[in-house]
């Protein structure tokens, strides 16, 4: 796709081809999304910068006006900062109470606690599909169900899942899902933010700005200007898209479409499989954490090395041109449960090999011996 | 006049309960600036030549060959910053 070279225009702004072309592109990449998660409609799909910016969103717009003191939010303790934060900060403002699900020891999510936890007083439950430090998979069929005979919806941070397996929001039956486009071979600053229709209509604008609006009325009278919101998905797309990053995000997709998704969770699934077995064995100082089963994972591989930091095994690991990440993986609950001070995590996609991960355990056997 | 950052690219705050920081070295001056490191700082232990934990001024911090630098339990980075100076320049 050549968009800067042959296409490059803003969308919706302009009746020239060049506009009309990039407004083409632009909306068949919304229909293209919609029809990869199995949405109704491609008006259920908002474009936003990436996850992170999708939780925020229905935080504000929902959050901010349907949740309020005596009311209560459901998260887990296996969420990304970005799944808790943004429900802090509404909460500080509204005064509805978040509940916080228990993990058990191995990483996956105490389903029990999930039960104690919800109530009739619960109005919304954020969790994470796949957890972005352990890999662990929830049944979010299972939890939605849960949800709404509560009378709660249902948002999923789908950043881990999307990209990994098939998701299909009318089967999950969920309200809303997110993800991220740079986990899925698109670039930064793209993602998506489903809704079913009904809750996006009712939703109040994100942000201010054009085209989020359909009419600025000043009245010569009142000297008061009166606005009308555009239909969703545009009322919470203000100011000008990340257009690029839409029809790279629908390439992207189309390119795991030709692989298919039931094929990349089969290739992740196997180098899980073969990483753990390999792991565990591979040296004594070499901790894993959370589930050891591959059944219940994605390709995620949270570990440590007894006598190093894991930004030690980070940098060492680099110096063989292995890149991994360190750190909290701004998952601090979830490290607070495994106990750790951090933890080093590899991760895997379509591209990784066997190979590779015969390589990774001979620099940890390295690593080990130094 | 040479500077740290004629030598620094990048300090970043490690993400993690071991609060520390991570100084990446200009890739040019990495070699230059290692071998004034290990000049100034003491050594505590070689790993096979990839990674030197060291000690200078009761900090303790780890250098990698690659050009990359943990210093941990350094307060702030004015300090580390300080630190920097007295083993560079």
């Amino acid at each position: 796709m050549n968009f800067y070279e042959v296409h490059n225009a803003n969308v919706h702004r302009a009746v020239h081809t060049l506009s009309q072309e990039a407004t083409d592109l632009h909306e068949k990449a919304r229909e293209k999304i919609a029809e990869f998660i199995n949405a109704k409609d491609e008006t259920e799909i908002v474009f936003v910068r990436g996850t992170t910016e999708a939780v925020n969103l229905v935080a504000y717009s929902w959050g901010l006006f349907n949740l309020k003191k005596g009311d209560e939010v459901v998260v887990s303790l296996m969420e990304h900062h970005s799944n808790i934060v943004p429900w802090e900060i509404i909460s500080k403002i509204n005064g509805f109470t978040i509940k916080y699900t228990g993990v058990k020891d191995d990483g996956t999510l105490d389903y029990e606690d999930f039960e104690k936890k919800i109530s009739n007083k619960t109005k919304l439950v954020s969790l994470n599909h796949v957890s972005n430090v352990s890999g662990v998979i929830n049944d979010i069929k299972r939890l939605a169900k849960i949800a709404h005979d509560h009378g709660s919806l249902m948002f999923v941070d789908g950043a881990q899942s999307v990209p990994h397996m098939p998701v299909d929001v009318g089967d999950l039956d969920v309200d809303f899902l997110a993800f991220s486009g740079h986990k899925m071979l698109g670039p930064t600053g793209i993602g998506a933010l489903y809704g079913k229709k009904h809750f996006l209509d009712a939703m109040n604008p994100f942000q201010g700005g054009g085209e989020m609006i359909r009419n600025v009325a000043f009245s010569q009278k009142t000297e008061q200007v009166d606005i009308d919101w555009n239909d969703p998905p545009w009322k919470f797309e203000a100011g000008t898209p990340n257009i690029c990053g839409s029809i790279a995000l629908m390439e992207a997709i189309n390119y795991l479409e030709r692989i298919g998704m039931p094929e990349i969770l089969k290739h992740e699934k196997m180098l899980t499989e073969y990483a753990t077995k390999t792991m565990q064995n591979c040296c004594t100082k070499l901790v894993l954490y959370g589930t050891k089963d591959h059944l219940l994972k994605c390709g995620i591989m949270p570990f440590g090395i007894s006598g190093f930091s894991s930004h030690d095994i980070a940098l060492l690991l680099d110096n063989y041109g292995i890149m991994i990440r360190s750190g909290f993986h701004c998952a601090q609950p979830l490290h607070k449960i495994f106990q750790l001070p951090s933890s080093a995590r590899a991760s895997f996609y379509i591209y990784n090999t066997r190979e590779e991960i015969d390589r990774f355990i001979e620099v940890l056997k390295e690593i080990e011996c130094l | 006049m040479v500077t740290v950052e004629d030598y620094v690219a990048r300090i970043e705050e490690t993400c993690g309960e071991e609060k520390g920081a991570i100084v990446t070295l200009k890739y040019n001056k990495k070699d230059e600036a290692i071998a004034k490191i290990l000049k100034k700082a003491k050594l505590k232990k070689s790993f096979s030549g990839i990674i030197f934990e060291l000690n200078f001024q009761g900090i303790s911090f780890r250098i990698f060959s690659s050009g990359k630098a943990i210093f941990k339990g350094v307060k702030t980075k004015e300090s580390l910053r300080d630190v920097l100076a007295a083993l560079l320049l």
